[in-house]
């Protein structure tokens, strides 16, 4: 469905934006289960996790710390004591017919994000951070009258981190997402994965004209998977609003679900029809009370978030903002980079190798940094061949295709192919003449002011030297010999 | 005396002296199940094939002389505790076929003692009730009178043990389950503090109150079996932490000076003139042995059976929606998942299950939360506190167990309200978290048993074992059985 244009420009949304994050944790919330992605359908289950008559949840301490690290890292307040609820509602994926999660006292309250808006830093505040074990999987196949339940993923640990109404308008959303994956990322708390469900998000939206200060009603969007789908919701969701109450309607409250393959969001149930989900404090889980020692602990083991990473590189490398910035997105991107620094590649060169040529390979193969088969150290060696001259930059690329080929380095693979750049003078001065015996024509043209033939003559030595020649040497000659 | 009518204490001495063998017990307390069980009714199932083999490895370890404290000693079981791949219904037809592939911590501590498990014993629907007249399969009877309730919901365990058709049981206490079935069949009962045993593998009725505990024929084997059960569990984060005490060593200790409170909104009206009397008389005996009775109150005492109907059914309303028909347990298809959802718990709980699940869910909802949950745990806290002040006072609390003997089949079951006041004392100690056990304490003009309750500090089973078996020595009652 279709929507007619509007005038969004005398309206301004308000969106909230709650992320589920699947900690990354080797166990289950609640029991010893793997939370291993992809294994056959509940083969990741115990009594405890299946929701068996009388057993009961231990919690996974590395769950906490995960919250804890997180919390810390976006300036939330830890709580000193904090506890566990029961959200109870009836579904086949859920079976203990509850889910734990935290609701009167989350483990972490405020605390921000910042995003970067045309060139603007925008503070997007957080309402809190929570703990919660995720739900199984329903799977409607095979036609029967009935369907499958999948309960591999029941008891995974998450953390939903809700944030303010703070956010205006799809693409702070979208920047939004891509900080908070970004930090998540580089706490190792969660590993980003959308495909894989490790990362979704549900917004809260209304819109109100421009200048009104209370809010408008409010819908709640469910099941955004990907960043892309982010911006493509919240726009949609938008229009539609607008143009409800363009068309003098008005906004009802309720749940809207996302429909990625249609871009439309849907109706899913009214506030009328929303869950009483009745909860109440876990009866069979102690409160959370960390002690002053043990967060000043992972307080300290925090590694550098992306926004310190960014200033450090525009400072310490003298990169601009624009490169730092995109380095610093990705931590084993930001890593990659330093390591080749640290190896001795120029900052900047590095920089643009890593953003230029070696984005463009591993994007042809659908690759991430993590399984390049370059090795920031044989960038940081390649640089080196041709600041010393034994490449050209030119001769560098057929290298770096090499290297990435062969996974072997710089030096290895010049041996190989014999690429080391022509030096001699006297051997391109003969590749020269060669070229220049057969273009009588070329150097009549060129001598009657066609400049551009320089690059012809180039090209021709370039042709005979397989690329090798050293090219400023070559230029000179070829000066001295055409004037 | 037949070997089912001893002891553990009494049987272990033979066992060790190799005067008897498991085996031999084995023989007199199923025969005696077979001579008694049809009017009881206290067991759901019995695992005779199970214990006898049990048993003979029992006697290899009695002749290694590598005895561990409950070699060769059969007790019974509480349904409601998972017992792997043997039958756990909990007296519910919705785990009519439910075989637990796991085993509860307390029967695995038992185990590790070397039990013999007789079989699983009867009890009200998921331990809601007072009578065992809410069992979905049948009632148990009292051992002293046929015509009377054993008490619930511990009912099968207390009589199994009254009837000596084990030498002892385990069952467990949510407002009195343990305690109630024990003063009404003439045994001692102990519910110990919340978070001394691991709730493990108990199937769950209201997770803030449930406690296991012993039912047993003397103070010594609660004490005894206690050592064998309590302690910290890491799979029962409400378990407590540190050491397990040896509780029968205070067995024998005088307790003189001690000081025990006696608190006035426990002899009230309502209370049966024969409990009064036996309890006052209890009072006077203690006194006797050096015991100081201290007058006290613990003044929110009339709120305690609302507080506790609103917490322990919006728990279990919660802890009992697992069973849906989806996984195990007993299931009636519908025309879509909703119609399946309630047709199967419709068919699978009993009226009293679902009365208190609609009670639950009712104080749980949105806009009543905070009249009925929330207060109610503002009420507990004051429960709490009034316990807390009595202690700085004295050192335990004496009771009656229950307001009453016994009663018939059907006198309270078309009253839910009458039938929650029998509770009326055991409930404020589960609210409170804090220990209890109860005691012969005499009979009634019908002959009836009636139950002295002793009352303790958190995690001080101690002086309440201490003041109960000095009091189980100076008196008789305990050694009276009854005539079936
Ligand atoms: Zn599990």
């Amino acid at each position: 469905m279709a929507l007619k244009e509007t005038n969004p420009m005398k309206y301004e949304a308000v969106i909230g934006l709650e992320v589920h994050a699947q900690m990354a944790t080797d166990t289950k919330i609640f029991c010893g289960c793997s939370t291993k992605f992809g294994s056959e359908p509940n083969s990741q289950t115990c009594p405890v996790c299946i929701g068996m008559p009388g057993v009961l949840p231990v919690l996974n301490k590395k769950a906490v710390e995960c919250a804890i690290k997180t919390g810390l890292a976006v300036q939330s307040k830890i709580s000193a004591y904090s506890r566990f609820a029961r959200k109870n509602y009836f579904y086949p994926d859920l079976p203990k017919g509850y889910q734990v999660s935290q609701y009167e006292l989350p483990i972490c309250e405020g605390g921000h994000i910042e995003i970067v808006i045309d060139g603007e830093v925008k503070r997007i505040g957080l309402t809190r951070i929570h703990m919660e074990e995720d739900a199984g999987k329903n799977i409607h196949e095979g036609g029967g009258p009935y369907s499958f339940v999948d309960l591999n993923r029941t008891g995974v640990p998450l953390m939903e981190i809700v944030s303010e109404p703070d956010i205006r308008t799809p693409a702070e959303a979208a920047a939004y997402m891509k900080k908070l994956r970004a930090i998540l990322r580089y706490l190792e708390v969660c590993d980003g994965n959308m495909e894989q469900g490790s990362l979704r998000c549900d917004a809260n939206v209304s819109v109100r004209p421009i200048g009104q200060k209370e809010l408008g009603v409010k819908v709640e969007l469910k099941n955004i998977n990907s960043f892309r789908y982010v911006e493509k919701a919240l726009e949609y969701e938008i229009k539609r609003q607008i143009n409800v109450i363009e068309s003098g309607g008005k906004i009802v409250q309720e749940t809207r679900l996302f429909d990625s393959s249609t871009g439309v969001t849907q109706s899913m149930r009214s506030k009328e029809e929303a869950h009483d989900y009745r909860y109440f404090p876990e009866p069979d889980l102690v409160p959370i009370v960390p002690s002053e020692a043990w967060i000043e602990k992972i307080r300290q083991a925090l590694t550098e978030l992306p926004d310190a990473k960014r200033e450090r590189f525009v400072t310490k490398y003298s990169l601009p903002e624009y490169d730092a910035e995109l380095l610093t997105t990705d931590k084993t991107v930001a890593d990659w980079y330093e390591t080749a620094v640290l190896a001795g590649g120029q900052p900047k060169a590095v920089s643009n190798w890593m953003m230029g040529e070696l984005t463009k390979m591993l994007n042809d193969e659908n690759k991430s940094i993590e399984n390049c088969p370059i090795k920031p150290e044989h960038l940081a060696g390649m640089l080196k061949l041709i600041d010393n001259g034994t490449i050209s930059g030119k001769i560098a690329k057929t290298v770096f295709e090499e290297m990435y080929k062969t996974g072997k380095n710089a030096d290895a693979v010049v041996k190989e192919k014999g690429l080391v750049q022509i030096s001699d003078e006297g051997a391109i001065e003969k590749a020269v003449d060669e070229v220049l015996s057969k273009s009588a024509q070329e150097i009549e043209r060129f001598k009657a002011g066609d400049e551009k033939l320089m690059g012809f003559f180039v090209g021709q030595v370039m042709k005979a030297t397989k690329g090798k020649a050293n090219p400023q040497m070559l230029n000179e000659l070829l000066r001295k010999k055409l004037s | 005396m037949k070997l089912n009518e001893m002891t553990i204490t009494g049987l272990r001495n033979l066992l060790d002296k190799k005067e008897i063998r498991p085996s031999e017990i084995l023989d007199d307390v199923y025969a005696r199940i077979e001579e008694v069980e049809d009017k009881i009714h206290a067991y759901l199932i019995t695992t005779k094939e199970q214990a006898y083999k049990t048993a003979a490895e029992a006697e290899k370890t009695i002749i290694e002389n590598k005895t561990a404290l409950l070699t060769g000693i059969p007790i019974a079981v509480k349904d409601n505790m998972c017992t792997e791949g043997i039958l756990t219904t909990c007296g519910s037809k919705i785990l009519y076929n439910f075989i637990p592939p796991y085993e509860s911590t307390v029967t695995a501590r038992m185990k590790a003692q070397h039990y013999l498990l007789t079989g699983k014993t009867n009890m009200d629907e998921f331990a809601m009730g007072s009578s065992t007249e809410n069992s979905a399969y049948y009632p148990s009877k009292n051992p002293w009178d046929t015509g009377c309730v054993p008490g619930g919901s511990s009912g099968g365990s207390a009589a199994a043990v009254a009837a000596d058709e084990c030498i002892a049981a385990i069952g467990s206490d949510t407002g009195g389950s343990i305690r109630q079935p024990a003063s009404l069949c003439g045994v001692v009962g102990l519910k110990p503090t919340y978070g001394a045993v691991s709730r493990y593998g108990l199937v769950a009725f209201a997770s803030s109150l449930d406690q296991i505990g012993p039912l047993t024929k003397t103070v010594a084997d609660s004490a005894l079996l206690l050592n064998v059960i309590g302690g910290h569990d890491p799979k029962d984060s409400t378990s407590a932490p540190g050491e397990i005490k040896d509780f029968t060593k205070v067995i024998g200790q005088d307790i003189k000076g001690m000081r025990i409170g006696i608190p006035e909104e426990y002899f009230i009206k309502g209370l049966d003139s024969d409990v009064e009397a036996s309890v006052k008389d209890a009072l006077k005996k203690l006194e006797a042995l050096g015991a100081v009775p201290v007058e006290i109150s613990l003044p929110h005492t009339e709120y305690a059976v609302a507080t506790y109907y609103v917490i322990a059914t919006s728990e279990a309303s919660s802890n009992l929606a697992r069973y849906d028909g989806v996984k195990y347990g007993f299931r009636r298809d519908g025309k879509d998942l909703l119609d399946m959802y309630m047709k199967t718990r419709a068919e699978g709980f009993g009226p009293e299950v679902k009365r208190r699940i609609m009670l639950g869910t009712f104080a749980l909802s949105s806009g009543y939360y905070d009249a009925y949950y929330r207060k109610a745990q503002q009420v507990r806290t004051l429960l709490k506190t009034d316990f807390e002040k009595a202690f700085e006072k004295v050192d335990i609390i004496a009771t009656p167990t229950a307001p009453t003997t016994a009663f018939r089949f059907g006198e309270k079951t078309t009253d839910p309200l009458q039938m929650y006041l029998s509770d009326i004392f055991t409930i404020s100690v589960n609210l409170a978290g804090v220990p209890a056990i109860s005691v012969p304490c005499g009979f009634s003009a019908k002959r009836m048993p009636i139950g002295l309750q002793l009352i303790g500090k958190h995690f001080d089973e101690a002086s309440i074992l201490k003041a109960a078996y000095a009091f189980e020595q100076s008196t008789e009652w305990h050694l009276r059985k009854p005539t079936l």
